[in-house]
């Protein structure tokens, strides 16, 4: 077995279930993802892999089910709540503010908790006290020169870096990655990789990708999911070789 | 990915914090733009017939609060008179009632069009778009409907008559307009100021990231909902400093300053002067009430057919209004003139 199997879970859902108008994107889903772990989420389009990460960041309310984090019981909870308890999330999509810099961006993910932001009487500049970890930050995904740029200039592969440094921001307890390589070259995968790597020690993420060989690089635990159930979960190297698996991507053998 | 630890901190952000060629130029932009603010506010009893002064001043605040939400906030509310005339009503009564300073009745009509606003934001930011707009127009078409059968407190059609100007024991009369411009013009400057200290506070900031991308703030860990709310509320407080002064200069309440074309036309003046700078709306008020002006001495009675031209052909030729217009060609030609110079 794989290292962090026997640990008690950050995460877990019970028959987390979502229904939309009679189509059920999420069915009966049991998911564990242990301490520690780098969980992946596959499937071919429309298993609900999005879906799911909405439920568990709070976007949407299941329909039946619970989500446990850390012990806690955190379903139907707003999305902000949920980010205040330690769960960060980046979007496919990439989704960030088009009128702010790369450093008011980290200014205002840091502020977050502290309450600040409600201080309509106080000068903005009483977010520079949150300047030095927003450099070390923007250091930790190699964009330090691009402090003071307006996000709406940034190439694509800038603006997912980005994403990781306002995720990271957070200090959360589990990350969630929606497809952090989607769109971007070899070159950028490669970096994404290592980044992703490098940000995960001591956290437990969660991510859904399509790029099998970023799931090979990174993922201690693989979960298929195909139309909205679990097929098979296991290693990398399990759920590769899985007939289910092969049939659910490549379709069924003569 | 190769950050070396021991290259220096770029020095990019806020150039002007290190380059004291970029801080002069800006400190120099900020006291020619503060002169002439000073100016205008200072000199405008001089240049227009009192009175209108003080309707400029009004307006001017009142689009100010409407652009606090549809510049910053990225909602347009489209009843916004509720708030001008509840406080209008109220400081009226108020001045009527207790006899007390005009400056206290119109503190006290913005905090009634605050209380006001609680229930009617609470319901309204839950929306956005077009609905956020037509929840915002059907409570203040409702309160409307309130004060016309309300008569015994707010006159009905005929509207509150005969508000007094108090000032600590001083009754002004019609022709003192020019010194009660200059008593209310602090309250109005106070108003102003408050939006802007908004704008630029790290209240401001979070308004500025729910516009641009509200998921991604209730993401980051803020209740966008609560957000709204407080920025309506400040709005429709600040809008009723505006009310309170216009209803104080005039002597008399009427049901207009309820009514759906008085919301229309804050938000004309805010459009027009450029929204999302707070100047624009001082500048469309000063235009908008000065052209209602001279059309009207002018005997010609077609004055929304004007408004509403000039509005039409802001929104296809200016989108930015006057002073996004104007901002936007005065960047151009600095960068042009900076360009040729390196």
């Amino acid at each position: 077995m794989t290292a962090g199997t026997d640990q008690r879970p950050l995460l877990s859902t019970r028959a987390l279930t979502k229904n939309f108008r009679g189509f059920t994107a999420v069915r009966h889903v049991d998911l564990d993802v242990a301490v520690g772990s780098i969980h992946a989420l596959v499937g071919p389009n429309g298993a609900g892999k999005t879906t799911l990460f909405n439920l568990l960041s709070g976007f949407l309310t299941p329909t039946s089910g619970t989500i446990i984090l850390d012990g806690q019981d955190i379903t139907g909870k707003q999305p902000e709540n949920i980010a205040h308890l330690g769960v960060a999330r980046s979007f496919q999509i990439t989704s960030l503010f088009d009128n702010l810099t790369a450093l008011e961006h980290l200014e205002l993910a840091l502020a977050s908790p502290t309450g600040l932001g409600l201080r309509f009487w106080r000068s903005s500049r009483t977010l520079r006290r949150f300047r030095t970890r927003s450099l070390d930050l923007l250091d930790k995904v190699g964009m330090t020169d691009l402090a003071d740029r307006n996000v709406g200039e940034f190439a694509y592969g800038q603006k997912r870096a980005l994403e990781l440094a306002l995720a990271l921001a957070l200090d959360p307890k589990l990350l969630l990655l929606d497809e952090p390589t989607a769109g971007m070259s070899l070159e950028d995968v490669d970096r994404t990789i290592e980044l992703v790597k490098q940000i995960s020690a001591g956290r437990t993420v969660v991510f859904v990708d399509h790029n099998m060989h970023v799931v090979g690089s990174l993922a201690d635990r693989v979960s298929v999911l195909q139309q909205g159930e679990i097929l098979v979960e296991g290693t990398y190297d399990e759920v590769r070789t899985d007939e289910k698996v092969i049939t659910a991507y490549l379709g069924q053998a003569q | 990915m190769s950050t070396d630890l021991e290259t220096p901190l770029p020095t990019k952000f806020d150039v002007s914090d290190f380059d004291p060629r970029a801080r002069r130029a800006r400190s120099i932009r900020r006291l020619l733009l503060g002169t002439i603010a000073l100016v205008a506010v200072l000199g405008l009893p001089w240049w227009v017939y009192p009175p209108i002064a003080v309707d400029i001043a009004a307006w001017a605040l009142f689009a100010i609060s409407v652009d606090l939400l549809l510049g910053f906030v990225g909602a347009l509310s489209f009843g916004h008179a509720a708030f001008w005339g509840v406080s209008a009503y109220s400081a009226g009564l108020i001045a009527q009632n207790f006899g007390l300073p005009f400056p206290v009745a119109i503190v006290g009509g913005a905090i009634a069009a605050m209380i006001i606003a609680v229930p009617i934001g609470y319901l309204a930011v839950r929306r956005s778009g077009i609905y956020f707009a037509m929840v915002t127009l059907a409570f203040a078409q409702m309160i409307w409907f309130v004060a016309n059968q309300w008569k015994d407190v707010t006159g009905g059609e005929n509207g509150l008559q005969g508000v007094p100007k108090s000032f600590f024991g001083i009754e002004l009369i019609e022709t003192e307009a020019f010194y009660f411009y200059y008593v209310v013009v602090i309250l109005i400057v106070a108003g102003a100021w408050l939006a802007w200290r908004i704008v630029n506070s790290p209240f401001g900031r979070v308004l500025v990231a729910i516009r641009d991308n509200s998921a991604r703030t209730r993401a980051l860990g803020y209740d966008v909902e609560k957000y709204k709310l407080i920025a309506f509320v400040l709005s429709a407080g600040i809008a009723g400093v505006a009310g309170g002064v216009f209803a104080i200069s005039h002597g008399f309440v009427s049901l207009q300053e309820l009514d759906w074309t008085t919301s229309g036309k804050v938000v004309l003046m805010t459009v027009l002067g450029g929204m999302g700078t707070l100047w624009g709306g001082p500048v469309g008020a000063a235009v908008i009430v000065l052209l209602e002006d001279r059309l009207a001495t002018s005997g010609f009675d077609g004055i929304g057919i004007i408004t509403g031209s000039i509005f039409i052909l802001c929104v296809l030729l200016f989108r930015r209004g006057i002073w996004g217009t104007a901002k936007n060609l005065i960047d151009r030609a600095r960068a042009g003139y900076a360009k040729r110079r390196s």
